[in-house]
């Protein structure tokens, strides 16, 4: 149960791009169509998942046995570029179906601070293994979820006559207000 | 006027981080709920930036091409590490309201970018420089947000009320919708400004939709794709 209510805060009532501001980068330059949207979400819960899963297992077993827990941000930022690389070039060899699938969208996940965001947010909050990867696992459906709705409304704005200033980010970024606002309806999920 | 002072110039005003090149757009929407927190953060990131640009002119010819993102990214982190050290002996309130976005400065596309486009090719001396006017352009940036949604979503700027007591705030400002909204209407007029200009150089109408396009891609993805757009020139003119 308990475990149940770190996903659905993970995922919907602190929303990791409507009310953290984390990977707003590809929030915004990547949701132009459903497909693509639906595609870039799917790496991110894959990425995401794993690189809490590896960041925490290193916080617990090397850098608190170690007392280095100071050097997280450098070591977290290094793993997750490393995992990332080295998770593309395993899908290339081992699953290339899933490969063709999420490919391209795996280098722009490097520079998503969303990516670090969560390893840091379970440090934060002291989670352990299973739930890191939990929250982790929360996080990023949360992000799937807003990124797709995001492209679901693009789709329909690009009919729309719009004033010229609003056009591309301006208009996203109202869009993104708006759904803001519709997710603080989820805080009352959790107390 | 001198090389120096051109480089204040140029971060503080032509090129500021925040109003012309809307770069840093994670912290920018995200720690802006009030005036403090936004010279806070500001001054962080300068701190930052300037160690960095001065650490990475001074490695430029140490560190080999192929590796220098990583590189950088070490480099920062650790200055990042240094500083949150810093923050947390000795400012504990701004430590404790930032939270999470002081270790998220190492992914600020503002301090990679700058590396990338300005410390790696310029003297220790300039690239100084360089950091201190991106920094206090990112800082006046930041405090003029923060400033804004304070003023209007609290009736404050910096803990001191301002407004006359009938004034209703709207609470929005300061919260998570609001940071999108400001951040909306000032890309707006940003694009405003921006069609003018084209209007009046005749020049074809730069909407955000265009590739390349800075302003499109509001955080470190941006700073990703000028890494590639870079690299890309690197290598041809190596080859």
């Amino acid at each position: 149960m308990n475990l149940l209510l770190i996903a659905i805060g993970a995922a919907l009532v602190n929303n990791v791009v409507l009310s953290q501001f984390l990977g707003l980068c590809p929030f915004i330059g990547v949701s132009k169509k459903v497909d693509t949207a639906a595609g870039m979400g799917g790496a991110v819960i894959f990425v995401i998942t794993i690189a809490s899963a590896v960041t925490s297992l290193i916080y617990s077993f090397i850098l608190e046995k170690l007392d280095i827990t100071y050097l997280q941000t450098i070591v977290f930022i290094l793993v997750i570029a490393a995992l990332v690389q080295f998770v593309e070039m395993f899908l290339k060899k081992m699953v290339p179906s899933l490969y063709s699938a999420l490919g391209v969208y795996l280098p722009l996940i490097t520079t998503n601070c969303a990516v670090l965001g969560v390893a840091l947010i379970n440090v934060q909050k002291s989670y352990n293994f299973i739930t890191s990867v939990i929250n982790g696992f929360g996080t990023a459906v949360g992000f799937t979820i807003a990124i797709v709705i995001m492209a679901g409304i693009r789709e329909k704005i690009e009919y729309n006559d719009i004033p010229e200033s609003f056009k591309g980010t301006p208009i996203v970024l109202v869009t993104a207000g708006l759904m803001a606002m519709a997710f603080f309806g989820f805080s009352g999920l959790i107390k | 006027m001198s090389k120096t002072t051109e480089r204040l110039k140029c971060g503080i005003i032509t090129e500021n981080p925040t109003f012309v090149q809307m770069l840093g757009m994670c912290p920018t929407m995200a720690v802006t709920t009030s005036a403090i927190n936004g010279i806070g953060m500001g001054l962080t990131t300068t701190v930052i930036l300037i160690l960095s640009n001065m650490m990475i002119s001074a490695l430029r010819k140490v560190i080999p091409d192929k590796v220098r993102i990583p590189a950088y990214i070490v480099i920062v982190a650790s200055f990042v590490t240094i500083v949150q050290f810093l923050l947390q002996g000795f400012v504990p309130s701004l430590y404790a309201s930032l939270g999470i976005y002081i270790p998220l400065i190492v992914v600020n596309c503002i301090i990679l970018g700058r590396a990338e486009s300005y410390a790696s090719k310029n003297n220790v001396w300039l690239s100084m420089f360089d950091g201190i006017g991106m920094g206090l352009g990112f800082t006046v940036g930041l405090t003029a947000i923060g400033i804004f949604r304070e003023l209007f979503g609290n009736g404050t700027i910096f803990g001191f009320s301002l407004m006359p007591k009938s004034y209703e705030p709207l609470t929005i400002l300061i919260l998570a919708p609001g940071a999108f909204f400001v951040l909306a209407a000032l890309t707006a007029i940003q694009n405003k400004v921006r069609i003018e200009k084209a209007k009046k150089e005749g020049a074809s109408i730069i909407t955000c939709e265009k590739e390349g396009n800075c302003s499109t891609c509001t955080n470190t993805l941006c700073g990703g794709k000028a890494f590639t757009a870079e690299s890309i020139k690197r290598e041809k003119e190596e080859k």
